[in-house]
């Protein structure tokens, strides 16, 4: 057993400086595309592109729905004009009715529901125990109970197989409790819904305080969503576009 | 036995079946009377030993079935078809000679209606009974939304079936939701208390009905499906869609794309695989291992990121190549990442060997017999681990497999730790596919542009957690009309209860864990 003692010592600590400092290593996030101001025989381009409707022609630029974005890189990819997509993960919105109570400020358990998502979502979810991300330095804990949980995080489209299982879940909280919505499906449905099995997101069956957009979120993105939460972290600004004429 | 060979001993056993070869691809289809299927397929695999790939059933104006086979290299790949008229909803049960056709037969019942004769077990199986009325077949033509909505029921209680019927018994539930962080899944673990009798997973909980949306759709648009339904293994499966267009358009794809295909394709084997060993350390509460190989994971995942953009390569394979080029000196770089990646894990290999209370955990844990194995169609790691050595990129060899060399690890225990060195071992050779692919690079372009066409095809990869096959048929307008996912998880899953049974109740999360399953690739 000691040879594991000392493996693990002379790794090192591998931790990220976030939140406290920067986190600038490649590779640790995808990015989203952002609005372009351009004219309309270019947004038109763009736009005919995305196939989910994620972006939309506002006042002098092609404006992007974070929601709907399925990183496809086909506004990135194969095209003269491309969009320019920005590497930074402080994506979370707050969505919440009022402030979050004073109790959640300092540590958050959280019990994690798989709605139907496609693995991609629930692996970085998972990546936050990792040692890179280790979110227990913050407080922040995966319960495996909603009786002990704080805050219900929940990523896919909501399959109508799982509406049960995750409002019994929601139901089993105590109060007051939060809850986040990671990733495109959690959001809007992505490309999975609406359809005949699944709905379009969290937002239809449970009141969602946090959203957090990507497809998927980098871990980082959902740590700065738990921030959010816990008040540590201001929330980044809901850019709803203003829709052209 | 060579193709040819085999399909002349068809022709003399069943005169009137109709037999069409495709020499170049070495693949075959046998059309026979319904009542024909089931002795043929039996004799393809039990005298002929072929593996069965799996079930694909249309609705075009008739019933269309396609029972498929594969063999290794000039013993090439052969569907089985019949037909019949749609009033015809009755067929001779397959499953009950082949047992790997068990769970194909019953998602044909779920979603199209279908009844198979001699199976013994129909009914909730996709379309969970407390969600869902009787007669939905979303899967048949015409069947519209509004339709399949009205026979919801949402928020019924469903109460487990139980089968072992002995004093003391009862039935452990566990899931959907569970765990930490885990995928939805119900297990039923019927027991006595200490041995589980019988493990019976309740899956689909995560149906999304990838399938149905598919049809109607532009191929664009499906590629979205096929890439996004299963996230962790996404290059893979945007590969297999992405071929079988390229087959119907006739396509030939540029040799830089092929070869980087490969090279993306074993970066992904890698990066799941570490994900894998990573879920089997946790399982056995080694968390200092864990971290380690977790560490190792983040990392490959960085380095994906790095290179293509996405950390899961998302948009990267599209029809007709890739949907970028990479140069040279930042593919050597990656490589050499992956390099210093694997030489961490082989460290961490050999301190877990050296672990006597890891090994206790794992050894003559979870056994899967080989005859077990073929006699489910288990693919992947998991059929490896068996001794049941299928790998479709030796087989049936695809993109630019053909011209590298490695080898395809094989553990004959079927145990836990069997699988687990597998998958060490698979990771080195992923490494060693990377290298090649690098130092066989040619240069050129990595697409070409394609017009839609018409057309059926069918194509398969070997995903990080086994083969998988995409069945698609386009029509006219270049829409999808049936997209049919035959996937590993599907198989693999099927033949679970195989380890799980007859072990003691704590062993069931490292089984589970040796078994490195996706659900959503199963769910679909």
């Amino acid at each position: 057993m000691s040879r594991w003692v000392l493996k693990g010592l002379q790794t090192g600590v591998v931790t990220t400086r976030y939140p406290a400092g920067e986190e600038l290593s490649p590779g640790t996030t995808p990015g989203l595309p952002q609005a372009l101001p351009c004219g309309e025989a270019e947004s038109e381009a763009l736009i005919s592109r995305c196939p989910t409707g994620a972006l939309r022609r506002a006042v002098g630029q092609v404006a992007v729905d974070h929601a709907r974005c399925v990183h496809c890189y086909r506004c990135a990819r194969g095209i003269a004009e491309p969009l320019p997509w920005e590497k930074g993960f402080e994506w979370a919105i707050f969505r919440g009715e009022s402030e979050v109570p004073k109790t959640f400020e300092r540590s958050l358990h959280i019990r994690v529901v798989d709605a139907g998502d496609c693995g991609a979502c629930l692996n970085e979810v998972k990546l936050l125990n990792n040692p890179f991300y280790n979110m227990h330095r913050l407080g922040f804990f995966i319960t495996p109970t909603p009786r002990k949980a704080d805050v219900l995080l929940v990523v896919g489209p909501v399959t109508y197989h799982m509406e049960t299982a995750l409002l019994k879940a929601y139901e089993a909280m105590p109060m007051p409790k939060l809850v986040m919505a990671v990733g495109t499906c959690a959001l809007s449905g992505g490309i999975f819904g609406p359809g005949f099995a699944t709905g379009r997101g969290v937002a239809d069956l449970l009141p969602v305080d946090v959203e957090i957009p990507g497809c998927p979120p980098p871990p980082l993105a959902i740590l700065h969503g738990l921030l959010v939460l816990a008040g540590r972290k201001p929330a980044a600004q809901s850019k709803e576009p203003t829709v052209a004429g | 036995m060579k193709l040819q060979e085999t399909l002349r001993q068809v022709q003399a056993l069943w005169p009137e079946v109709e037999i069409n070869m495709d020499a170049p691809s070495m693949t075959a289809e046998i059309r026979c009377k319904p009542k024909e299927v089931a002795p043929l397929c039996d004799w393809l695999f039990h005298q002929q030993n072929y593996h069965f790939g799996g079930l694909v059933v249309e609705e075009n104006g008739r019933w269309e079935l396609y029972y498929l086979f594969v063999g290794e290299g000039e013993r090439g790949r052969i569907q089985v078809r019949t037909s019949a008229p749609l009033e015809e909803r009755r067929f001779e049960s397959v499953s009950v000679r082949i047992h790997a056709a068990d769970w194909h037969e019953r998602e044909a019942e779920d979603l199209f209606g279908l009844i198979f004769e001699g199976h013994p077990r129909l009914g909730d199986f996709i379309l969970h009974d407390d969600v869902w009325g009787e007669g939905v077949e979303p899967m048949r033509k015409g069947s519209d939304l509004k339709k399949i909505l009205s026979k919801r029921r949402p928020r019924e209680e469903w109460r487990p079936i139980r089968i072992v019927d002995v004093p003391g018994a009862f039935v452990m539930p566990i899931g959907p939701v569970f765990s930490g962080v885990a995928e939805s899944v119900h297990f039923q673990l019927e027991t006595i208390g200490e041995e589980v009798l019988r493990a019976f997973p309740r899956l689909f909980f995560k149906y999304r009905g990838v399938e149905k949306m598919a049809e109607g759709r532009s191929a664009d648009d499906a590629l979205l499906l096929a890439e996004r339904f299963a996230g962790a293994t996404a290059f893979s499966h945007a590969l297999a869609f992405s071929m079988a267009l390229e087959q119907i358009r006739k396509v030939e794809v540029p040799e830089r794309a092929l070869v980087l295909r490969c090279f993306f394709a074993e970066l992904e084997r890698l990066r799941s695989h570490l994900g894998t060993i990573e879920d089997i350390c946790n399982s056995t509460g080694l968390a200092v291992a864990a971290s380690q190989v977790g560490i190792l994971e983040e990392e490959a995942l960085r380095l994906t990121g790095s290179l293509a953009g996405h950390r899961y390569l998302f948009g990267l394979a599209i029809p007709g190549g890739l949907s970028r080029d990479f140069d040279n000196e930042t593919l050597r770089e990656a490589v050499s990442r992956a390099k210093g990646i694997v030489r961490h894990l082989e460290e961490i290999e050999r301190l877990l060997i050296n672990t006597s209370s890891f090994l206790d955990r794992i050894e003559e844990v979870g056994i899967v017999r080989k005859d077990q194995a073929r006699e489910y169609g288990l693919v992947g790691p998991v059929a490896r681990g068996s001794g049941y050595c299928n790998d479709l990129r030796k087989l049936q060899p695809y993109a630019a497999y053909r011209a590298f060399e490695f080898r395809t690890p094989c553990e004959e225990e079927g145990d836990g730790y069997a699988r687990l060195r597998v998958l060490f071992a698979e990771v080195r050779e992923s490494l060693r596919l990377m290298e090649q692919a690098l130092s066989e690079l040619p240069d050129g372009p990595v697409f070409v542009e394609s017009e839609p066409a018409a057309g059926v095809a069918l194509a398969g990869v070997e995903t990080p957690r086994g083969t998988t096959w995409h069945w698609v048929r386009v029509d006219e307008e270049g829409k999808i009309q049936r997209y049919r996912l035959i996937t590993p998880s599907f198989i693999n899953w099927h033949g679970f209860h195989l380890a799980a049974e007859n072990f003691a109740f704590q062993d069931f999360p490292i089984i589970l864990a040796t078994f490195g399953l996706s659900v959503a690739e199963n769910d679909r």
